[in-house]
């Protein structure tokens, strides 16, 4: 009864924290409704008994990615666009269009099925702590997507470091600015 | 019932904490007094002792100025953000065997997280001022956290290796008794890592860069008065509590000392914790400031690398034990 309840809160905060995400003129604001949904994800998979993927929500998203965001935020000036009333041009359009694929992605929703169920049902789970449960089946089952999902991230990384890379010395300080903020969303 | 003991629990350890961090300030001004050949606070009671009540006072009835082209929500949001983040993470740390107010499984992530969510309040304090000193002090602690909290947990990595465990109560029980099994020595580099990173983390001297006062007034809390002020520095001392806790449970041994102190189990939990405080400051009266290529530098080129460094030899020596 309580997790229901609590599931519930958790899934209105998400949705409306989102539609605030996209509906605020200031991005500041957006992406801290951003961070509080980020918080409520972290909820849902503490109520799943998943509190690992949930401390990892927080510190690699909210701590990691969205304050880089917050970042490149600061950089651009604001003004105008907490000053404009609409960001689009066809905004007719662009409702009648979203309205369709709400209503569509509603009606998929009956065709949604349970999987089959896998080999960690949540006593297994809680006997065993979530952080070890993961980290066997990553590093046994699923080794081989876990290292090219990790290869990738280093193409990204040298990719970064390529581009922030200046050949003349004289803009050294920008070089070291770009590594700085560039790549630990890739390194997380 | 068990909700209004934990109640209880909670409000004894945030009076405490805060008793510490009112008290932290007078040692702070005291010591590095000392250590100038001056005499530090000595009007308000005997030897000062009774300065910090006194400055506590003196910030509740302050008047709270709020700047007219400051973002009025965030502003007034940011130092709570910061405080309340900090005091969250109180709840993980285990002071004795079983002093501890929520013994999860997660408790060192748990600690990491809330700390990145401090430098939100940070972050949106420089922001919402709408002033080019805050502005600027923001944008450098944010780069500064964001540098510094990968090689911070990277060379706690090592622990979690040889522990096996994110519990913390776990990882003070993994390095047993014994004042030769702690963790300093066979993480010797970790610890090396773990404490640069600590001092950039909690922006303090030598990598006070964000609250420089000879460029930047004093940073992000430049236009901040009052109690909001009185939060950031709470939040800041506070932050330098946990993670001298953390230094200490995870490279000192937590509560485990020498014998045991009848009636009172986080004697040594206290002593060691004190211990890294009284180095915070003897670095703060000691050091100059790094310049900010210099910090970045820093944590790039020589503790990410070495932390990586660390983490290989602990693999290595692991697999070559068992």
């Amino acid at each position: 009864m309580l997790s229901q309840l609590i599931f519930l809160y958790c899934a209105l905060v998400i949705i409306s924290t989102a539609l605030l995400a996209v509906r605020f003129h200031n991005p500041v604001y957006s992406v801290l409704s951003v961070l509080v949904l980020f918080f409520h994800i972290a909820g849902l998979y503490l109520l799943l008994n998943a509190e690992f993927l949930a401390a990892i929500q927080i510190i690699v998203y909210a701590g990691g990615i969205l304050i880089l965001y917050l970042f490149v935020l600061f950089l651009v000036n604001l003004r105008q666009e907490i000053k404009s009333q609409r960001f689009v041009a066809h905004h007719r359009l662009s409702t009648v269009v979203s309205i369709i694929l709400g209503l569509s992605l509603l009606a998929i929703i009956p065709y949604f099925k349970l999987g089959a169920k896998g080999n960690y049902p949540v006593a297994r789970i809680e006997q065993l702590t979530h952080t070890k449960a993961i980290a066997m089946e990553l590093y046994s089952t699923f080794i081989l997507p876990f290292e090219l999902a990790g290869l990738i991230l280093l193409i990204a990384v040298v990719g970064g470091l390529v581009l922030a890379r200046n050949d003349k010395e004289e803009t050294a300080d920008d070089v070291r600015d770009s590594t700085a903020t560039a790549t630990p969303e890739v390194q997380k | 019932m068990q909700i209004l003991i934990l109640l209880l629990q909670i409000a004894m350890v945030m009076a405490i904490v805060l008793l510490h961090v009112a008290y932290l300030t007078y040692f702070e001004r005291k010591i590095i007094g000392h250590m100038q050949v001056r005499m530090g606070p000595m009007r308000v009671g005997w030897h000062g002792l009774l300065q910090p009540i006194a400055d506590g006072i003196k910030s509740f009835f302050k008047e709270d100025i709020i700047p007219q082209q400051a973002d009025k929500p965030l502003f007034l949001a940011a130092p709570i953000i910061c405080l309340v983040t900090m005091l969250a993470a109180l709840a993980v740390l285990p002071f004795a065997e079983g002093w501890v107010l929520a013994d999860i499984n997660i408790g060192l992530l748990f600690i990491f997280a809330m700390s990145s969510l401090a430098s939100y309040g940070i972050i949106l304090a420089g922001w919402a001022s709408n002033s080019k000193y805050t502005f600027l002090g923001g944008m450098r602690s944010m780069a500064q956290v964001i540098s510094y909290e990968i090689p911070m947990g990277l060379s706690l990595v090592g622990v979690m290796m040889l522990s096996g465990s994110l519990n913390l109560s776990e990882i003070v029980a993994a390095q047993g008794t014994s004042i030769f099994s702690i963790y300093l020595f066979p993480q010797i580099i970790g610890f090396f890592v773990f404490f640069i990173a600590m001092l950039a983390e909690t922006n303090r001297v030598p990598f006070d860069l964000p609250e420089a006062e000879t460029e930047l007034v004093s940073g992000y809390i430049t236009e901040y008065s009052g109690m909001r002020y009185a939060m950031f520095f709470m939040a800041e001392y506070i932050g330098m509590m946990i993670l001298a806790s953390i230094g200490t449970v995870c490279f000192l041994g937590g509560w485990n000392g020498p014998f045991v102190i009848p009636f009172f189990p986080p004697f040594w939990f206290i002593l060691k914790v004190y211990g890294f405080l009284f180095v915070f400051i003897w670095i703060r009266a000691t050091l100059p400031r790094y310049r900010y290529d210099q910090l970045m530098a820093i944590g790039w080129k020589l503790l990410i690398p070495l932390a990586l460094l660390n983490i290989f030899l602990t693999g290595l020596f692991k697999a070559l034990v068992h």
